[in-house]
């Protein structure tokens, strides 16, 4: 009885959940998705997509984004981001959709959280150093 | 047999180190007690040095027989050959391994010691001993990391009857250049490491000391530089997307060591020319050799999937973990010790060669941080948790923020003269660049472009004319080679520069499902599917597609890119094929059968993209006409020297 619940249950969560998340799970097996090898056929529009694919990642190798792999979830990728672009949709929502689903690590973009603000602090603080190190040298000759 | 052999210079070769720092570190202390020269110890140093690079060498050759062989018993050999691939990928296959690759690490570093020896006179004896001694010191780690954790001799049994075979994506001509070249300059900046090491012992920094260690940072910048442009292209063409340079972390670490020696590269200069910036180059040859350590942590210890990351093994990252903070905390801790004995040295204006230098200096490390930060944050939020990437959209505008400034920098330095200059002095030489750099704005914006791709393609021009201007008013024939040298690496800097913003502002892109005959139009080129047939090689068959080329009306050629399989270990690869003009390359890749009897085809026309690779084999030819200059002035002292000596001595007879 139980076991027949279980099953009720995922095929329930398989329906709901599916068509959301088939271009993830997409099979080896099945054809590529439509726009993975495909590019839209606006100009405009494709160098739109083209920007933000070289910005995400793809989950399954190694640095590579996905405008530059041959793994089917790079392709599957593509081919929502490509779908999304030709709805009007905002690189940027994309993104933050992708983020969503997959987490941070899906964009090569980092956010500015609590966790990766010390990146975006580096750089000033390496700019402050510079400044430093270079008025503290030029200063001192100033003074001989 | 062979394998025995081979273990056994090994572990002779980590003996002779032991003695050489070991007999290095007592001559030493008696120089300093004042007791003689450090007799008999000190007279061994130099030739147990050459010795111990000689057995390393011996061991990387009995490992290379193994491969060529494919001796089964050895299970290096098992793991990672194959005996029916070619011979030069079975030779390359010898460091296209973790113990390979460190066995050869040992090897290049035992004979970069050993040539030191043989041939360095010119520093006083105590600086040489304490250098050779250093140098002892960190092979001895690395001798110890490969004798203890990571053997290349191991055997087994039962002897298997066929190895796994080796990755396909390095079954390149590249693996038998890219890594030994990068080697060769992680190594060379070793010795750089060591002179740096005997100099604060001993307190002999001067122009002396940068005279001595110029030629091996020259020259392990030289083929750091080589190795990053073979690499690069090498990715171009093996991943089949035409991406030359995707912020990977283990590219990451092959650029900090270069960033790091060229800065030391400057620095050295000054310190050679001026006898300034004493404790500053010490302190950036520390850093350099600790770059190439980081890197060949991060690209070992299996921290980071990748290509280059062959064994996955905690311990071995934790060895060289240990390795690192011991030669670099001891490096630190010494120049921490020393760097207040050490003075800065000779002053200088803002306006002056060496003020420029300083920035350049500045700018380089300040994006070395960059690199480093943005490299290590993705392992430090991995260990709380929580995965981050960082790409592109972090490192182009980061680095850009200090790149920039450095090359505008660039375009007026090497007019200037040491020690005091006036910008006013060399304005009509600064006229030229900045009018081209104004034009090329112009013709940018015209053409619509935007971004950082627009700043490349204004400072690109500006830069390869004003990279010129220090030829102006000499004599041609007479030019010293280290500024021609100057001149063709500051130009190599523009051409590839210009390279990569006409990548990023110009590529035209094509993915098409084709059927057999169709014509497809890429940018200017009219791309024929002829047909898709069958091919096969020594350890893989493929599909090859037949394509006619042709650019605008000329005339027709055939590419034949390929899908390749190959069998041992199975995998597939892509094979792209290129064709170069002088304005750019077309790339066409074979992907998957599409339905309808169509062939996917991904097609690009790029734009000036071989320029990249140009700017880099530029930049690194520039170098190695300044070694020569400095090796050739260097030998004729030598023999000035030796003909004054015999004058004395035939006088005094």
């Amino acid at each position: 009885m139980a076991r027949r619940f279980i099953l009720l249950f995922a095929a329930l969560l398989a329906v709901l959940v599916g068509p959301v998340w088939a271009p993830a799970w997409a099979d080896d097996t099945m054809p590529p998705a439509p726009y993975a090898y495909r590019q839209l056929d606006d100009p405009a529009l494709e160098a739109k997509a083209e920007a933000l694919m070289e910005t995400l990642r793809c989950l399954v190798c190694q640095s590579q984004s996905i405008a530059d792999s041959d793994a089917p979830i790079a392709g599957d990728m593509r081919n929502q981001v490509r779908l999304r672009i030709a709805h009007g949709e905002d690189p940027e929502a994309i993104r933050g959709w992708l983020v969503q689903r997959y987490g941070d690590y899906v964009t090569y973009a980092p956010r500015i959280t609590t966790l990766t603000w010390p990146l975006f602090a580096a750089p000033l603080l390496l700019l402050g150093l510079a400044a430093l190190l270079l008025r503290k040298r030029f200063s001192r000759v100033g003074q001989s | 047999m062979l394998a025995e052999l081979g273990l056994a210079a090994l572990w002779l070769a980590a003996a002779l180190a032991g003695l050489q720092l070991i007999a290095g570190a007592l001559a030493l202390v008696s120089f300093n007690k004042g007791v003689g020269d450090g007799g008999t110890l000190a007279g061994i140093v130099r030739p147990v040095a050459v010795v111990q690079g000689l057995l390393a060498a011996c061991a990387l050759i009995a490992l290379m027989g193994l491969f060529a062989q494919t001796d089964l018993s050895v299970k290096l050999v098992v793991e990672n050959s194959h005996s029916a691939k070619p011979m030069i990928y079975k030779l390359a296959g010898t460091w296209g391994n973790h113990e390979g690759s460190m066995l050869l690490w040992v090897t290049v570093m035992g004979l970069a010691g050993g040539f030191v020896a043989l041939v360095e006179r010119r520093l006083p004896e105590p600086t040489m001993l304490a250098t050779l001694a250093g140098q002892a010191f960190v092979s001895l780690g690395f001798y110890g990391f490969l004798l203890i954790a990571s053997n290349p001799f191991a055997r087994m049994s039962p002897v298997p009857a066929e190895g796994q075979g080796l990755n396909p994506l390095l079954q390149d001509p590249g693996l038998a250049f890219h890594p030994p070249t990068l080697y060769l300059g992680y190594v060379g900046l070793s010795i750089a490491f060591s002179f740096a090491i005997g100099a604060l012992v001993t307190r002999e920094v001067g122009p002396a000391f940068a005279r001595a260690m110029r030629p091996w940072v020259l020259g392990a910048w030289v083929f750091l530089t080589l190795g990053i442009t073979a690499g690069s292209y090498w990715a171009y063409y093996d991943l089949g997307w035409g991406g030359w340079w995707f912020w990977d972390p283990v590219e990451n670490a092959s650029l900090m060591p270069w960033l790091a020696a060229t800065a030391l590269l400057h620095s050295c200069g000054v310190l050679a020319a001026r006898n300034a910036l004493r404790a500053w180059t010490i302190m950036l040859g520390v850093i350099a050799f600790s770059m190439s350590m980081i890197g060949t942590f991060l690209v070992r210890s299996g921290i980071l999937t990748s290509v280059h990351a062959f064994a996955v093994d905690p311990r071995r990252g934790s060895f060289i973990l240990m390795l690192l903070a011991i030669n670099i905390g001891s490096a630190l801790v010494l120049f921490a010790l020393r760097a207040g004995t050490v003075t800065e040295g000779e002053r200088f204006a803002v306006t002056s060669r060496e003020g420029a230098l300083v920035f350049n200096n500045v700018m380089l490390s300040s994006i070395l941080g960059i690199v480093l930060i943005g490299t290590l944050y993705p392992l430090v939020t991995e260990a709380f948790g929580q995965k981050v990437s960082v790409g592109p959209p972090y490192f182009n505008p980061m680095a850009s923020l200090f790149f920039v400034p450095m090359v505008l920098v660039l375009m007026v330095g090497p007019l200037l003269r040491w020690r005091r200059d006036k910008l006013i002095r060399v304005r009509s030489l600064l006229l030229p660049g900045l009018v081209i750099g104004l034009a090329a704005a112009g013709l940018a914006l015209w053409l619509g472009v935007k971004g950082l791709p627009y700043i490349g393609l204004v400072l690109a021009p500006a830069i390869a004319v004003a990279s010129l201007m220090p030829l102006k008013g000499r004599n041609l024939r007479r030019l010293p080679l280290p500024v021609a040298g100057m001149v063709i690496a500051h130009f190599g800097v523009a051409v590839a520069l210009f390279g990569m913003a006409c990548d990023s502002a110009f590529s035209t892109e094509k993915l098409i499902a084709a059927h057999v005959g169709e014509v497809v139009a890429v940018g200017p080129w009219h791309v024929t599917l002829a047909g898709v047939e069958p091919v096969a090689g020594a350890n893989w068959t493929a599909l090859e597609a037949q394509l006619r080329v042709r650019y605008q009306d000329g005339d027709v050629f055939a590419m034949t890119p390929q899908a390749r399989s190959f069998w041992a270990p199975q995998q597939n690869t892509t094979v792209s094929a290129l064709h170069t003009r002088w304005n750019g390359q077309l790339y066409t890749v074979l992907g998957e059968q599409a339905d309808g009897g169509r062939w996917q085809l991904r097609l690009w026309w790029k734009p000036f993209v071989p320029m990249i690779w140009l700017g880099g084999a530029l930049i690194g030819l520039g170098g190695a006409l300044a070694l020569l200059g400095r090796l050739l002035a260097d030998l004729k002292r030598i023999v000035v020297r030796d003909k004054i000596a015999y004058r004395r001595m035939r006088q005094g007879r």
